[in-house]
C-alpha cells in the first residue's frame, strides 16, 4: 500500500488580480510506499517546504490532490493531523523550556505520554537524556535536532515529515541523524525528508530531484547515478580558474564545472582519450594535470538535469 | 482537558522564566501606581511661597499665620525688595508671592477695603491657578471671620462641596485609569506577542499539525493572561488601598467581575492582532499605537472627554477602556452598584462579543 500519493499538485503564492504570483510547486506527482525513506532533494526555493506544508494540511493546493495514509489532505485534514509527525524547517522548540518539559508538552498535546512510546525514541533520547534539565535554547544544533525529532516521534506517527532536518547541523551530527532515520524505518514508519545536501540523498530509498517547483527525476539513488549517460572525468591542475576556462574552450567538451578541488567534465566523443586533453591543457600552460575517469554522483546527475 | 492544562502550564513557564516579561507584568503596574500617586500628582502640596509684609500689623500677621497653617504652603523668609522677589522666581525656588502693602490693617478698618497682591509663577498654569485659588479662599475665609460682627446685608457665600473626593486627592482619577492601562497592556500586547512568537519560531506549525483543536490553542494561550491580569487588578487595588489610602467604596466582587469582562475584551483584541500579524515587533507596535494611545487620549483618564471637539467625543465611544474607566470610577469612588452601570457594562459586553466573533471568524486552521 502507498503511504503518500501526490497527484498533479500546484501551488502559487500571492496570486492577485494584477500579478500572477510566484509558482512554488508546479504540477508535482509522486508516491511514497509504506515504510519507505523518501528524499526530496533540491536547492533552497525549489518548493520542498511548500510540498511538505501541503502534505501536512497546512496549505491547500491550488489544483491537484494528495492523500496521506489514504486520507485526503484537504477534506480529511483532522485525521492526518492526528497521525503524522512533522518537523518544520525552522522548528526551534520552546527555547525557555527544558528538554524534558518540551518532550512532555508535545507528548501531552498529542494525547500520549513519554512512557507510552519511550521505545520509539529511546535510541535518540538516551543521547540527550543526561541534559534533560537543560533549556532547549542552550543546546547545540545537533542536540536540538535530536530533541525535535523526539518531539515529532513521541506520538508514534505513521508518517514522519522532516523538512531540512540537518540544515545547520555539523557533519558528525548529520551522520548520526541519518543513522537514526534508518533505525526508525525499521519500525515501519514512513519517512519523507527534504535536504539541500546531495550526499544525504544517497542514504534514501528513493529520491525526487526538485528544482523550481518541478520534479526533474524520481528514482533510487543508485539508478539515478547509473542512468548518467556519459563517462565522467575529474580533472585537476595547478590553477582552478584557468583550468575551467581551458575546459570550456576545449573542442569536444559537453559539460564542465567546478566540483570541490576538481573540475568535472564530460565529452561528446565516446572514444575520448585522456591523453589528448592532457596535451591540450599542458599546451594552455597548466601544470600538474591529472585526469581520472570517475563514477557520477547524485550531484552530477542533478547538475546534468538542471542544464 | 489534560492538553489544556499542559498548555497553560507551559505558558506560565514562558512568563515566569522571562525576566523582562515579569518586569512588564508586575513591575509596570506597581511603578505606574507609585509614579502617578506620588510624582505626577497635580495636587498643590507644600508649595513654597514668599510673603512680603510691608504692613507688619495685626491683620497681616494673622493672615500670614493662617496661610502657614494650611498644609498646602510653606512660607519662606520674607523678602523686602521687589528685586529679591524676581530673583527668587527666576531661581525657581518659589511658586508664588503674597504682598501686603503698608497700612494694610488701617485700610481694612477705615476704608473697609484693603488690597493684597498675589504673584504666581504661571509657567505651570494649572499649579498657578490652583495656588491663587487656595490663597484667595484663605483670604476670603479670614475676611468673613472679620466681618462676622459687622452687620452687612446681602451677602452670598457660596458653599462648595467636593463630592466623592472631598480632599481633592489626585489618586481618585488615576487609579481607574492605570488599571485600564495596565490591563490593556498585559492582555492585548502580551497575548498578541506570545501567540505571534509561536508563529515566528515555527512551533505554531507543529501545534496546528496536532490533534489539539486550533481554536483551543488560541484559548489556551490567552487563558494564563486572564489569570495574570486578575493578579494585577488585585495588586493595583492593594496598592491603592494601603499605600494611597484610596478605599474601594463599592462592591469588590462586582469590581473583579467587571475587570474580568474588560480583560476578556482585551484578550479578544490581542488574539485578533495576533491573527493578523506575523512578527512580534508589528504585534507590539499595533498594540501600543492602536491600543495604548487611544486609551490615554480617549478614556477620559488624562484629558476630559467633555472638552474635546464633538467628532472626537463620538470617536471616544469605540474605545473600550473609556467604558471600563467609567465603570471602575463608579464602583471604586462613587460606590455605585450594577444598576447604575449596567449600560456601560452592556456596551463593554457587546464589544467583547463582537471582537471574539471577528477573531474566531478570521482565525485560520491553516497557514494561509
Amino acid at each position: 500500500m502507498e503511504a503518500i500519493v501526490v497527484k498533479n499538485i500546484t501551488k502559487t503564492y500571492g496570486k492577485g488580480k494584477k500579478t500572477d504570483g510566484t509558482l512554488a510547486v508546479d504540477n508535482v506527482s509522486f508516491t511514497v510506499g509504506k515504510g519507505e525513506l523518501f528524499g526530496l532533494i533540491g536547492p533552497d526555493g525549489a518548493g520542498k517546504t511548500s510540498i511538505f506544508r501541503m502534505l501536512t494540511t497546512l496549505l491547500v493546493p491550488d489544483s491537484g490532490s494528495a492523500t496521506v495514509d489514504g486520507h485526503d489532505i484537504v477534506s480529511d485534514f483532522r485525521q492526518i493531523r492526528s497521525t503524522v509527525g512533522y518537523m518544520p524547517g525552522k522548528f526551534s522548540l520552546y527555547q525557555d523550556l527544558t528538554i524534558e518539559e518540551n518532550l512532555n508538552f508535545f507528548a501531552t498535546v498529542f494525547g500520549t505520554t513519554i512512557e507510552e512510546n519511550y521505545h520509539l525514541i529511546r535510541d535518540i533520547y538516551v543521547q540527550i537524556e543526561p541534559f534533560k534539565t537543560r533549556r532547549a535554547g542552550k543546546l547545540s544544533g545537533g542536540m536540538k535536532q535530536k530533541l525535535a525529532l523526539c518531539c515529532a516521534l513521541i506520538h508514534k506517527p505513521t508518517t514522519l515529515f522532516l523538512d531540512e532536518p540537518t540544515t545547520g547541523v555539523d557533519p558528525v551530527s548529520r551522520k548520526e541523524f541519518w543513522e537514526m532515520l534508518k533505525r526508525l524505518k525499521a519500525q515501519d514508519i514512513t519517512i519523507i525528508v527534504s535536504t539541500p545536501y546531495m550526499d544525504e540523498a544517497a542514504l534514501c530509498d528513493r529520491i525526487a530531484l526538485i528544482q523550481g517547483g518541478k520534479i526533474l527525476s524520481i528514482d533510487t539513488p543508485q539508478r539515478i547515478v547509473q542512468s548518467y549517460p556519459e563517462q565522467l572525468f575529474a580533472v585537476k591542475a595547478n590553477e582552478m580558474y584557468r583550468l575551467l576556462q581551458a575546459l570550456e574552450n576545449y573542442p569536444g567538451i559537453l559539460r564542465s564545472y567546478a566540483f570541490g578541488e576538481y573540475a568535472h567534465a564530460t565529452f561528446r566523443d565516446p572514444d575520448f582519450k585522456t591523453d589528448d586533453l592532457e596535451a591540450y591543457l599542458t599546451g594552455q600552460g597548466l601544470t600538474s594535470v591529472r585526469i581520472e575517469a570517475i563514477e557520477a554522483t547524485i550531484e552530477d546527475s542533478f547538475i546534468k538535469l538542471l542544464n | 482537558m489534560k492538553q489544556f492544562i499542559a498548555f497553560v502550564r507551559k505558558e506560565f513557564y514562558h512568563v515566569l522564566r522571562d525576566r523582562r516579561t515579569l518586569l512588564i507584568l508586575f513591575g509596570m503596574p506597581i511603578a505606574q501606581i507609585l509614579i502617578f500617586g506620588f510624582a505626577l500628582t497635580n495636587e498643590v502640596k507644600d508649595s513654597e511661597i514668599l510673603v512680603v509684609d510691608y504692613a507688619r500689623d495685626n491683620a497681616s500677621q494673622e493672615l500670614i499665620t493662617e496661610i502657614s497653617a494650611s498644609r498646602y504652603f510653606n512660607i519662606r523668609q520674607a523678602a523686602l525688595s521687589y528685586q529679591e522677589i524676581l530673583s527668587a522666581f527666576r531661581a525657581g525656588k518659589i511658586r508664588a508671592v503674597v504682598v501686603f502693602p503698608a497700612n494694610f490693617n488701617a485700610d481694612l478698618l477705615h476704608q473697609n477695603k484693603a488690597q493684597v497682591q498675589i504673584i504666581a509663577d504661571a509657567t505651570d498654569i494649572n499649579t498657578a491657578n490652583m495656588i491663587t485659588n487656595y490663597l484667595s479662599s484663605i483670604i476670603m475665609d479670614y475676611q468673613n471671620r472679620v466681618n462676622e460682627n459687622l452687620n452687612m446685608p446681602y451677602r452670598i457665600i457660596p458653599e462648595t462641596r467636593m463630592l466623592y473626593n472631598p480632599q481633592l486627592k489626585g489618586a481618585h482619577g488615576f487609579v481607574p485609569g492605570v488599571m485600564a492601562l495596565v490591563l490593556l497592556l498585559v492582555s492585548v500586547m502580551m497575548t498578541a506577542i506570545s501567540i505571534v512568537r509561536e508563529k515566528e519560531t515555527g512551533t505554531m506549525e507543529v501545534l496546528l499539525v496536532s490533534p489539539f483543536k486550533p481554536v483551543l490553542v488560541i484559548f489556551a494561550k490567552a487563558f494564563p493572561y486572564l489569570l495574570l491580569s486578575l493578579v494585577n487588578v488585585a495588586a493595583i487595588l492593594f496598592l491603592s488601598v494601603f499605600v494611597l489610602d484610596l478605599p474601594v467604596k463599592g462592591s469588590l466582587p462586582l469590581l473583579f467581575a467587571e475587570s474580568t469582562l474588560f480583560i476578556i475584551t482585551c484578550l479578544a483584541l490581542g488574539i485578533f492582532i495576533s491573527i493578523k500579524t506575523d512578527s512580534q515587533q508589528i504585534a507590539m507596535l499595533i498594540s501600543l499605537m492602536g491600543m495604548l494611545l487611544p486609551t490615554m487620549m480617549f478614556s477620559g483618564f488624562l484629558f476630559p472627554i467633555e472638552n474635546m471637539p464633538y467628532p472626537l467625543q463620538i470617536l471616544s465611544n469605540i474605545v473600550p477602556s473609556k467604558w471600563f474607566y467609567i465603570i471602575v470610577k463608579s464602583i471604586m469612588i462613587k460606590g455605585l452598584g450594577l444598576n447604575a452601570i449596567w449600560k456601560e457594562t452592556a456596551i463593554l459586553a457587546g464589544m467583547t462579543l463582537f471582537l471574539l466573533a471577528i477573531s474566531l471568524k478570521s482565525f485560520k486552521i491553516r497557514l494561509q
